[in-house]
């Protein structure tokens, strides 16, 4: 599915969190999202997600426009946990299975196992590196055409980072895309084919990170520190 | 495997993949990974994993089998000139690198049979 933002705007009271801002998504890619706190990056996925409402501009889904119908073909991950706490995996998956027509069973079964997690676990009991496996988990195993992870990696252990990333690129769907924000910019670099670089709520920048490293011998760490250096991340 | 992160992925996983090729790890005629293996192996992008494969053909070191896979060239030319490749560069390394400390041609000949002779 291709996702285009056309001159995508959100304002809250006086600020403008997400500036006019054109971008298309095609299938089979993988985005990087970048940039310091506070550049519009949660609120260019809560728009795409459906989550909040654009003051300006529109989002089209292969053409067509945001409607309670596509809205279903998005999967989106906050970065705050969003399981009840009492719950066990089990029970989470019985939700998402209740909830998500498109959510496969058999695939979060197959991912739990690969990441080493078990349905019989408590939500409350699992570390902060289980929970994101978790997350990744539940959210491609909606096989949804536009997957966006927000801060997928933030504060967890190198073996879970390393697990969640194989997990991306095993599982990330062939039609569908699939958005990574994140300020772990180095573990991106191989994962990702291209990078959207934002700054106070506009596209700074937007390259191939293949093309990036041909041309520029870059990567998207120098490009990172190019364009953000002398800011505050 | 360890990446430098500016310049080209494909290039590198390339490189790897034929210095397999030579070692024998990976021997003429062999099945390769699906490209999607293939980016779970290296860790790296699924379309990058494809262009590998793209690359590779067109390099002629490897050709596609419609819905069986990818495999590695049997022509032994490529072979051939793969090695040659390689240890051009090998020797070319030795030469400047013997060169920057002070010997010249027929000290660097003796000094490399000298080695030989030990090993």
């Amino acid at each position: 599915m291709k996702v285009q933002c056309n001159n995508l705007t959100k304002r809250y009271y006086t600020k403008t969190a997400v500036d006019h801002i054109n971008l298309t998504f095609e299938p089979g890619h993988i985005y990087a999202l970048l940039g310091p706190n506070g550049s519009g990056k949660s609120t260019l996925m809560k728009m795409i997600s459906g989550l909040t409402t654009q003051n300006d501009g529109e989002i089209l889904f292969d053409g067509e426009k945001q409607t309670w119908r596509n809205k279903g073909d998005v999967a989106y991950a906050p970065t705050e946990a969003f399981f009840f706490s009492y719950m066990t995996i089990k029970n989470v998956a019985e939700y998402y299975d209740d909830f998500f027509a498109d959510f496969d069973r058999t695939l979060f079964q197959k991912l739990l196992q690969e990441m080493d997690l078990r349905e019989e676990m408590k939500i409350k009991s699992l570390s902060s590196g289980m929970l994101a496996k978790m997350k990744i988990a539940v959210t491609l195993s909606r096989r949804a055409k536009m997957i966006l992870l927000d801060e997928p990696l933030n504060g967890i252990d190198l073996m879970s980072r390393d697990a969640i990333i194989k997990t991306i690129i095993g599982y990330a769907p062939e039609d569908g895309c699939v958005v990574i924000s994140s300020h772990m910019v180095e573990e991106l670099e191989k994962t990702v084919d291209y990078a959207i670089f934002m700054r106070e709520g506009s596209i700074a920048y937007e390259t191939d990170v293949e093309e990036l490293r041909e041309k520029e011998t870059k990567s998207i760490v120098d490009k990172y520190r190019e364009i953000y250096s002398g800011e505050v991340a | 495997m360890e990446f430098k992160s500016n310049t080209p992925i494909y290039l590198q996983v390339i490189e790897d993949i034929k210095s397999r090729i030579l070692s024998g790890e990976i021997k003429p005629g062999d099945k390769l990974p699906s490209s999607r293996e293939l980016a779970v192996q290296y860790d790296i992008n699924p379309n990058t994993a494809a262009r590998i494969y793209s690359e590779m053909e067109r390099m002629g070191l490897s050709y596609t089998k419609r819905g069986i896979g990818t495999f590695v060239a049997e022509t032994t030319d490529t072979l051939d000139s793969m090695k040659e490749e390689a240890l051009h560069k090998v020797l070319s390394e030795f030469f400047d690198a013997m060169k920057s400390m002070g010997y010249d041609e027929a000290s660097m000949v003796s000094e490399l049979k000298k080695f030989i002779s030990k090993k």
